[in-house]
């Protein structure tokens, strides 16, 4: 056990819960387009959640346990994913973003073309994003107390 | 109750968590007075039914706390001193903020009724948004259907933001390990 981050408490609560607020961060973004919720809010859950890692275990062992340059690619992936569905809306349905998928039956989770699918693309983008912000400003060292 | 009642009372708590975040010493209590403000916004949504922007709100503020705690936390406060120079801007201030105020109402009254018109482009969606894109959420299909180009603005303003911050933060880090200072 790494002697940094908080106490012992800390870190088993955060090791059971990681896991249900990603699991919910997961929830939101797949049932955007049926409940409140989306892209955005399921992306800034999902942030947290590692956020919580990060507060709890401190920025050395996160580290080690994400692989944060792969993290840094799906964060730029997303943005290009994003603009592919769009020309793809050109090529398919002759206009940019068009919703070119079948629509499906109302309230089924395989419905609404496009819009699960543009949905979990900004949920990456945005959970990616903020979680490395933080984690880039963590890695700033104070002159008198050290960060994180 | 109205809705307008709901608003009054959270819009009056978001204002007197201002004041208190303004006047508190300890930065703490500040930052934790702050949130007290975004959780007033996070409601009013909610009385206004928008539960996906009261969703998003709410984990924004959370972030936003948690970062400012830490950002903050054994800082000294460095507070500006009651001076006599202080209290006249202070007055002025408020005098300002009043003569605004009264010369304003007049606008006031020309304001249609809270949610009154609904345009032609919001009644189309509340009528043919399920059916044209299959969404039983009308929040999702005009953001990642009629509005998907805005969302596209949106996640690249959030590259740009990202690029931004690695490209200032990483250069100074590598500046520091190396034992070079710029300038």
């Amino acid at each position: 056990m790494n002697k940094t981050g908080m106490t012992l408490i800390v870190k088993t609560v955060t090791r059971i819960t990681v896991w249900m607020i990603l699991l919910y961060g997961f929830y939101i973004i797949l049932h955007g387009h049926l409940t409140p919720g989306g892209g955005f809010g399921g992306g800034v859950i999902l942030a947290l959640a590692l956020l919580n890692v990060l507060l709890a275990y401190g920025r050395d062992y996160t580290g080690k346990w994400l692989n944060i340059p792969l993290l840094e690619h799906v964060e730029s992936a997303s943005a290009l994913l994003f603009l592919v569905v769009g020309f793809l809306g050109i090529v398919v349905a002759g206009s940019f973003l068009a919703n070119f998928l079948s629509k499906g039956q109302l309230f089924a989770i395989l419905s609404a073309g496009t819009i699960p699918l543009l949905n979990i693309i900004i949920g990456f983008k945005v959970a990616m994003s903020l979680f490395l912000v933080v984690w880039v400003l963590a890695g700033i060292k104070m002159s008198k107390g050290d960060a994180v | 109750m109205p809705v307008e009642t709901w608003l009054i009372f959270t819009l009056g708590f978001m204002i007197f968590g201002s004041i208190v975040a303004l006047e508190l010493k300890d930065i703490l209590s500040s930052i934790i007075a702050i949130g007290v403000v975004g959780l007033g916004v996070s409601m009013s949504f909610l009385f206004l039914q928008a539960p996906d922007l009261a969703i998003v709100q709410f984990l924004f503020e959370i972030f936003a706390l948690i970062i400012l705690v830490r950002a903050f936390i054994g800082k000294e406060n460095h507070q500006l001193e009651a001076s006599p120079t202080n209290r006249i801007l202070t007055v002025i201030g408020i005098l300002a903020v009043l003569v605004l105020f009264i010369v304003s109402i007049p606008v006031f009254k020309l304001l249609p009724p809270f949610g009154e018109p609904l345009m032609n482009v919001s009644q189309h969606y509340l009528d043919a948004g399920a059916t044209e894109t299959g969404a039983a959420n009308l929040v999702a299909s005009v953001i990642l259907d009629y509005r998907a180009y805005d969302t596209l603005g949106e996640v690249t303003v959030l590259f740009a933001a990202i690029l931004g911050v690695f490209a200032i933060l990483r250069s100074t880090a590598k500046h520091k390990a190396a034992g070079g200072s710029h300038e």
